[in-house]
């Protein structure tokens, strides 16, 4: 058993051993479990992938003579001003103006709000254009400019939801192309797509919290960032196998890190064809190896992580509820998989090969000491199902 | 008579010309076999052919000062699909889309996507499905 305090004093003297969940397995066949927990202090965890809860709290600054915002748009993307004068939310999926949508379907969604982000953590010039109804002491009514970061006050990255524990393999029951957050569907099963990095998945890696919780710093696209709630539709109670690694979405994780320290080829804009614009996110998420159980969770493989399949066409958007079968991540990455005596081409949304990168420069912070760990401020809640949404009418005495 | 060999090219046109029956000679008076990926030719603006020819390397050059005469700038790399691999996350979401296996899984573990130009038949489907700009046309 090993405690946070020893394991962040032996990364502080460069003496920590570091191995990424994609290693780790190996090294603890060969040593055998209590040696390997004995030895290695961290196991770092990755995910690339599109991850539309995303966005990020600006501040500008104030202009001369000044605006309290109350419309306002960047790179004629809007951006939510419901806040103090110039403070803005902008978000990952926020369409640009005028932008057609899904009138001439499939709409192509080439630029919004992820895009935007990308160009921001670049460096890039951006532009402002902002409304007001003008106050005594914001007389401005109309703003329009050109910034980049390194020009606002704060650009930190709130992000409600990432880094979702496992997800839905999906496919297509109809006889129509289909075009959704998974990528383009062939008709009739002609191909199935997936977005996990599996093994490498941090919640995967510690499926019941035991060391992932709030509070705990996390490499966000380079930044040092850390999980500041549960994400949303957090679901710990879920369907789970043997090993407790949920057989669907289960847990997620509310992260937040300042994009000024962040690495542009880890925050990249998404164009989802027919569906619409998101933003990818590399995330390193340290798990210390406080006991040999710990480190046996963080053992996995893909050939023990469970996908459920689920029709994109029908099932999902009526939310019947129907799983067709499971799959496991390394019949997924085998390149196709067997459904129903069928087989699918198989296709991936999250980039494996960035994960790897990422649990790998993760593991190059901790070895060289600047990227120490902390204990949990609270844990993740284990028991929360994820309820529906119920159309009803208003309840009675309520109006 | 010598081997036959196959050279992937691009036709550019500067101005369409459409007048003129070019791939007919290639065939008849060089003896080429012609496998036309794509094309955009319209009266009166910029022109692109992509194509494949086989024939012996006497007669494909001879071919190639012919199509020349025609104001037509060849390019042998005949890259109308550009794969940018810095803009590419490697996530291996175009992987089942291409027919003929050219953008494909490099490496097994680290999940790698690679572009063997050789193989595109410049079908386009990377393009469509691609969520980043990494595959573009070039026309």
């Amino acid at each position: 058993m090993k405690t946070y305090a020893e394991i962040n004093e032996r990364i502080s003297s460069g003496k920590a051993v570091v191995l990424t969940a994609d290693e780790i397995m190996d090294y603890v066949d060969r040593k055998g479990l209590d040696a390997a927990a004995a030895e290695v202090d961290v196991v770092t965890t990755a995910t690339f992938g599109p991850m539309c809860s995303s966005g990020c709290m600006l501040n500008f600054g104030h202009s001369a003579p000044k605006i309290r915002m109350t419309e306002a748009w960047i790179d004629d993307v809007l951006v939510y001003t419901g806040l103090a004068a110039v403070d803005v939310y902008l978000g990952a999926t926020q369409l640009r103006h005028s932008d057609p949508a899904n009138m001439y379907y499939p709409g192509e969604f080439r630029r919004g709000g992820g895009h935007v982000i990308e160009d921001l953590v670049a460096g890039k010039e951006l532009q402002l254009f902002a409304l007001s109804y003008g106050t005594d002491e914001y007389p401005r009514r109309e703003l329009r400019t050109y910034f980049t970061i390194h020009d606002l006050n704060q650009a930190i990255m709130v992000n409600p939801r990432n880094c979702y524990q496992n997800y839905n393999v999906a496919v297509n029951d109809s006889a129509r192309v289909i075009y959704t957050y998974l990528g383009r569907l062939e008709p009739e099963r002609g191909n199935a797509n997936y977005c996990s990095a599996g093994q490498l998945s941090p919640l995967l890696n510690d499926p019941l919290y035991e060391t992932i919780g709030i509070g705990t710093p996390v490499w966000l696209a380079g930044s040092r960032g850390h999980v500041y709630a549960e994400g949303t539709q957090h679901a710990g109670a879920c369907d789970r196998n043997e090993s407790d690694v949920p057989m669907e979405g289960a847990g997620t994780l509310a992260l937040t890190g300042d994009m000024k320290d962040m690495l542009p080829e880890f925050v990249r804009g998404v164009t989802l064809p027919g569906y619409g614009v998101s933003l990818a996110l590399g995330i390193g998420v340290p798990i210390p190896v406080l006991s040999p159980q710990v480190l046996q969770r963080t053992c996995i493989r893909d050939r023990d992580i469970q996908a459920p399949v689920v029709d994109y066409s029908r099932d999902y958007p009526e939310r019947t509820g129907r799983i067709i079968g499971r799959v496991s991540y390394e019949e997924l990455r085998s390149g196709s998989i067997e459904l129903e005596g069928k087989r699918i081409k198989a296709g991936s949304l999250s980039s494996y090969r960035k994960a790897l990168d990422i649990a790998e420069r993760l593991a190059a912070e901790i070895r060289d000491g600047s990227f120490l760990l902390a204990a949990p401020l609270r844990r993740l809640p284990a028991g929360n199902a994820m309820k529906p949404l119920a159309i009803r009418p208003r309840t009675e005495g309520e109006a | 008579m010598s081997e036959t060999v196959t050279r992937k090219m691009m036709f550019f046109f500067p101005r369409c010309e459409c007048e003129k029956p070019i791939i007919y000679h290639l065939v008849k008076d060089y003896d080429l076999v012609v496998n036309v990926f794509r094309a955009k030719v319209t009266p009166e603006e910029e022109g692109y052919l992509l194509l494949d020819v086989t024939g012996t390397p006497d007669n494909i050059e001879r071919a190639v000062d012919f199509v020349k005469t025609f104001n037509v700038t060849v390019n042998y790399s005949g890259r109308g699909l550009v794969w940018d691999s810095a803009r590419c996350v490697h996530c291996g979401h175009c992987v089942p889309h291409c027919p003929t296996g050219a953008l494909h899984i490099a490496d097994a573990r680290t999940r790698e996507v690679a572009f063997d130009e050789d193989k595109c038949i410049e079908c386009l489907a990377c393009v469509r499905v691609c969520s980043y700009g990494a595959c573009s046309s070039a026309f």
